[in-house]
């Protein structure tokens, strides 16, 4: 009797095959590194990279599958298959990549080349692809965990440096914490609703609209939900530990931080709210018009006074994120669903521009990786002229000047906010970009009009060339022709349970 | 005479609250590494408590088996902090988090 009530869920391995191989490549490359003491140079990243493609593989026919049989769940209902979770996981799979392009040289730069860093990279790469297929605030929280442990880690590993060590303790304290309000969260939505799987606290809220016993314990559990998501996309009033950390952390870390970890947390924010609290969307709407208009001005305004590029693109990142917040605030509009998708559009060419800039930084950064300020910058554009052309792209793209993909992104969210009848939002969203291109002219004048103070020469490492190279065309060629991209993101507007 | 109240759900809901701000609290104010550390685990086994004595109010078992998740990250993120607070502390054996402050701006 009791080994059928113990019958497990039925596990559909192909459709998780983008995570098993995540999986076993971290394992692969844990167990055989340990066996082999010292792989031939590249190999680390290659094999890295290799199972990034794997996995992108595996998204692919999954793709197919849920266009042709519908979306579905799995796994006892617990993580969802719709176009937005496989759309979210490919930009996720595209920053592994880039990243390991861009962390292969700059191991070797620092003498600390081994498959550490690359395992963590994959196991990163799984905690941000199960927070975005997550359907259930448990494996939501999971997911958030192995991520941000991974992250943690990440951040403190170059050990020679002890700002790296000091951006690590620091990450690890405050994402504790706010791991804990996420987690308090979680446990009041449950007491409230009586269910932790996303449609079932939908049909919990629904059915007990008019019986408020349970109101106070639901909006502080909401409260506390979004203060945990807050942290993670570093919103302001929440941004505190953003500046330090990018600053402190190895360069091509710093980028897959931001551009990994900001994906899955806002496509699970995405799916928490509308998936599982759109009869509450009166009550937490004004919080995220709150957010985003504080991050916006905050980010753009904090960063004029900074003079390292690290930190000044740590607050692009906290502007970038009002910004997405401002198409989050139009999709709590459940008619817009063109929302939903200049969200994950945003995110996708967000992902591949972070990466970019972050990759010139850290070829400019030299041996030791502490020649970051804008001072290190001057005279770029004599001794690299190439790496000063790239990092102008990304910067232009990121201020969002049209034909570059930066603009296809923000007009994106704009739209979806005026759309949304959010005219306040929509406004300050753009003074606050005008706000922000000072950031990036004063980046820009470092490398172009200054003279050099010193002509040490910059090395740019094959990988790091072949990652910047590949987000350049795309920056580019997405501000010209942005169709393709925007008709794959126009897919990725439904969830599954919505 | 009066009779001993039994403890209802509340009760527990309400020390575990208390739980939770001691640990907020200790994090906000020691600076001492292992023991904001050692506060960021209470905060979570007092979302543990809230999570087992919700349980039987909403009629279900999710919150229990919510718990051993938790337990499994709490202790992930024990192996994690503690190394990054071994490598960092390592040869200044009396520092606080106040000494290890060279990135600000």
């Amino acid at each position: 009797m009791l080994a059928e009530t113990l019958a497990g869920p039925e596990i559909p391995w192909l459709d998780l095959g983008w995570a098993l191989t995540l999986l076993a490549g971290t394992s692969l490359l844990l167990i055989i590194g340990a066996i082999v003491p010292r792989w031939r140079k590249g190999l680390y990243a290659t094999f890295t990279a290799l199972t990034a493609v794997v996995s992108f593989v595996f998204l692919v026919i999954l793709w197919g599958r849920v266009t042709d049989d519908g979306m579905a769940s799995a796994i006892a209902d617990s993580i969802a298959f719709d176009h937005f979770a496989v759309f979210s996981l490919v930009a996720v799979l595209v920053s592994v990549f880039l990243t390991v392009l861009v962390t292969d040289g700059y191991l070797r730069r620092e003498e600390y080349d081994g498959p550490e860093m690359y395992a963590l990279y994959l196991t990163a790469a799984l905690g941000a692809s199960v927070m975005i297929v997550a359907n259930d605030l448990i494996v939501l929280f999971l997911g958030l965990e192995t991520l941000s442990l991974s992250l943690y880690l990440l951040a403190a590993s170059h050990r020679r440096r002890t700002e790296s060590q000091e951006a690590g303790l620091k990450y690890f304290v405050l994402g504790g914490f706010a791991s804990a309000f996420f987690l308090y969260g979680i446990a009041f939505i449950y007491g409230a609703s009586g269910a932790t799987k996303l449609p079932a606290i939908n049909d919990a809220l629904r059915g007990s609209i008019d019986v408020n016993s349970n109101d106070a314990l639901l909006l502080v559990g909401i409260g506390l939900l979004i203060v945990g998501f807050a942290f993670k996309v570093s919103a302001v009033p929440f941004q505190v530990w953003t500046p330090d950390v990018y600053q402190g952390a190895p360069s091509p870390v710093t980028g897959f931080m931001a551009s990994a970890g900001k994906v899955a947390a806002f496509a699970a924010l995405v799916r928490v709210l509308i998936v599982a609290l759109p009869s509450r969307v009166d009550d937490w709407q004004p919080v995220i018009w709150v957010l985003a208009v504080l991050t916006l001005v905050g980010g753009s305004v904090m960063a004029i006074v900074q003079t390292n590029v690290k930190r000044m693109l740590a607050f692009s990142s906290i502007s970038h994120a009002g910004f997405i917040l401002v198409g989050v605030e139009a999709a709590a509009h459940t008619d817009s669903t063109d929302a939903v998708s200049s969200v994950v559009v945003y995110l996708f060419l967000y992902t591949v521009l972070v990466i970019g800039s972050f990759a010139v930084v850290t070829a400019v950064s030299g041996r030791g990786d502490d020649a970051t300020s804008l001072e290190d910058l001057r005279g770029l554009a004599r001794r690299r002229p190439m790496l000063a052309v790239a990092l102008t792209v990304f910067l232009i793209a990121q201020a969002g000047v049209p034909v570059t993909s930066g603009f296809i992104a923000k007009f994106g969210v704009i739209t979806a906010s005026v759309d949304a009848e959010s005219y306040a939002l929509a406004i300050i969203a753009m003074l606050a970009a005008v706000i922000a291109a000072y950031l990036y002219l004063r980046i820009m004048v470092s490398a172009w009009l200054a003279d050099s103070t010193d002509d040490i020469p910059i090395e740019v490492p094959t990988g790091l060339g072949i990652a910047v190279s590949f987000c350049v065309v795309f920056t580019i060629a997405v501000g010209v022709f942005p169709g393709w991209l925007l008709t794959l993101a126009d897919k990725a507007t439904t969830f599954l349970g919505a | 005479m009066i009779a001993a109240t039994e403890p209802t759900t509340t009760w527990y809901l309400l020390l575990s609250a208390l739980l939770f701000v001691i640990g907020m609290v200790g994090v906000m104010i020691r600076r001492n590494p292992l023991v904001m550390f050692m506060c960021i685990e209470l905060m979570l086994n007092a979302v543990n408590l809230s999570f087992v004595s919700l349980a039987p109010r909403v009629a279900n078992i999710d919150g229990q088996t919510a718990v051993f998740f938790v337990l499994v990250v709490a202790a992930a993120e024990v192996v994690v902090g503690l190394g990054i607070i071994v490598s960092i502390m390592r040869g200044r054996i009396h520092a606080t988090v106040d000494d290890v402050a060279e990135l600000k701006g």
